[in-house]
């Protein structure tokens, strides 16, 4: 009897351990088509409704979070902002006559001035959910393939660059951040129009590197990243994301001028605190600036 | 399938459905130092020490392939980590039967454990870039101290959930026979 009850616990463990791999094996071995995949869509369209009911009803008790993560947040980010506070002045200025000179240069070739991010025909969305795990950065969102969300669109919030779709069901899609370690977002420096990749590896939501900096002029802290757009000619690599996109400030560069040189990036967006995001549904130009 | 089964199982499946939405929708958002509880490993090893080895195998299983599904995860990555944990948490109760008020915390604290290197090992095996940098660690230990912290009222939850399905938990028959003897009409489970 003892035999048989231990014989029957390891079976039905084994059959469970293979039915894991297998599964792991198919969903690794199929397309963006496949069964597996078209499940995960299913179980999305099923889930997502019950997780903004749920997202909406427990909105008091994160906000309390928040309201607690703040206060104990906000002693520590007082010098900080401090000093940020001189050196935006110090950028506020140069970018009073900065805006006026780009007035003028729009004008001056006839560019509508509604074609910044208005042409790419953003889409509102609520954030209804969020991997519980350090290992994957994403967020799932209210819109879907029927409000024109497709997969690689870019999503952003009002503070910049948040990430691209990477699934879409009919009315929710999954969006993996810029934190997430498999995100790259091709960017440049504002001022000096240096390029790079932003990427990060697991684990520091808040400290993105820009790779391979390449081109003259110096990085220093404070400077803004933002997004390249399509740099090459050939609609082969056209960027995902339109140019001019504010990604994040340098805070610091280590090895600086070196082959090595580590430049870290804040992203502009709080990817800890997402309510709202805007999906860009349309491509303009191919992404180029 | 005898009734006592059913139960289990129906409960065991409501358990793990609104564990997995409560995680999505709402404790995933809510970041402390830039860290968030996980209750799915609590919840799995508190089934899996509350009704035994197979069930919360079982359990572990289904709750994993759920929040895969349901996050647009690679299938079949969490199944593998949860049904390690609930049948780790079943051998426990069936080998050892601990009794002391500290077990559920120390089960939470090793099933998060499990869960955080296990993601990281089936991430590095899955050919994705696992740098174990000071940040990464930093969240680690920060969701295994929330997660410790929660663990007891994880536990107590889902105890309070099972407990009409379970069979006679050996711990509260012991109880009742030293408190009164075995003889009482008036002792109750």
């Amino acid at each position: 009897m003892y035999d048989k009850s231990v014989r029957r616990r390891r079976v039905a463990l084994a059959l469970l351990v293979a039915c894991s791999l297998l599964l792991l094996t198919a969903y690794f071995g199929e397309s963006q088509g496949g069964g597996l995949h078209s499940v995960q869509r299913g179980v999305l369209q099923v889930v997502s409704p019950i997780q903004e009911g749920a997202s909406r009803a427990l909105k008091p008790v994160r906000d309390l979070f928040g309201w607690f993560g703040d206060t104990i947040n906000a002693k520590g980010e007082v010098s900080g902002l401090k000093k940020q506070n001189a050196v935006l002045r110090r950028a506020a200025i140069a970018g009073t006559d900065a805006v006026r000179m780009n007035a003028e240069l729009q004008k001056l070739v006839g560019l509508d001035q509604s074609a910044g991010l208005q042409g790419t025909k953003p889409v509102a969305a609520r954030v209804i959910g969020g991997s519980p795990t350090i290992w994957n950065s994403t967020i799932n969102i209210d819109v879907g393939t029927g409000d024109g969300v497709r997969v690689g669109q870019p999503a952003i919030t009002g503070d910049g660059l948040v990430g691209e779709v990477t699934f879409a069901a009919s009315d929710s899609a999954v969006v993996t951040l810029i934190t997430d370690s498999s995100s790259a977002v091709p960017s440049r420096i504002s001022r000096t129009g240096a390029p790079g990749i932003v990427q990060t590896g697991a684990g520091g939501p808040r400290d993105l590197r820009f790779n391979w900096p390449s081109g003259t002029g110096r990085i220093d802290r404070g400077m803004a990243v933002v997004t390249a757009g399509t740099t090459s000619s050939s609609d082969k690599y056209e960027s995902l994301y339109p140019p001019g996109i504010p990604v994040g400030v340098v805070t610091g560069v280590d090895d600086a001028g070196t082959d090595t040189q580590q430049v870290h990036v804040d992203p502009y967006a709080d990817m800890q605190r997402l309510e709202f995001v805007q999906v860009l549904t349309r491509r303009v130009n191919g992404n180029r600036g | 399938m005898t009734a006592d089964v059913r139960s289990l199982s129906w409960r065991l499946a409501v358990l793990g459905i609104v564990a997995v939405l409560v995680q999505i929708a709402a404790i995933s958002q809510l970041k402390l130092f830039g860290a968030n509880a996980d209750i799915t490993p609590l919840v799995v090893a508190a089934a899996g020490l509350l009704a035994g080895s197979l069930p919360g195998a079982a359990f572990g299983f289904a709750v994993g392939l759920f929040l895969d599904l349901a996050l647009v995860q690679t299938v079949g990555m969490s199944s593998l980590i949860f049904l390690t944990i609930g049948y780790g948490a079943g051998r426990l109760r069936e080998l050892r039967d601990p009794q002391g008020a500290v077990v559920p915390i120390v089960v939470g604290v090793a099933a998060t454990v499990v869960a955080q290197l296990g993601f990281a090992l089936m991430q590095f095996l899955l050919g994705h870039d696992v740098p174990m940098d000071i940040d990464l660690i930093w969240q680690i230990v920060l969701t295994v101290g929330i997660n410790a912290v929660i663990a007891f009222p994880v536990y107590s939850l889902v105890r309070r959930w099972l407990l009409p399905a379970l069979p006679e938990d050996p711990r509260r028959r012991r109880r009742r026979a030293y408190t009164t003897g075995g003889l009482s009409p008036l002792s109750r489970a």
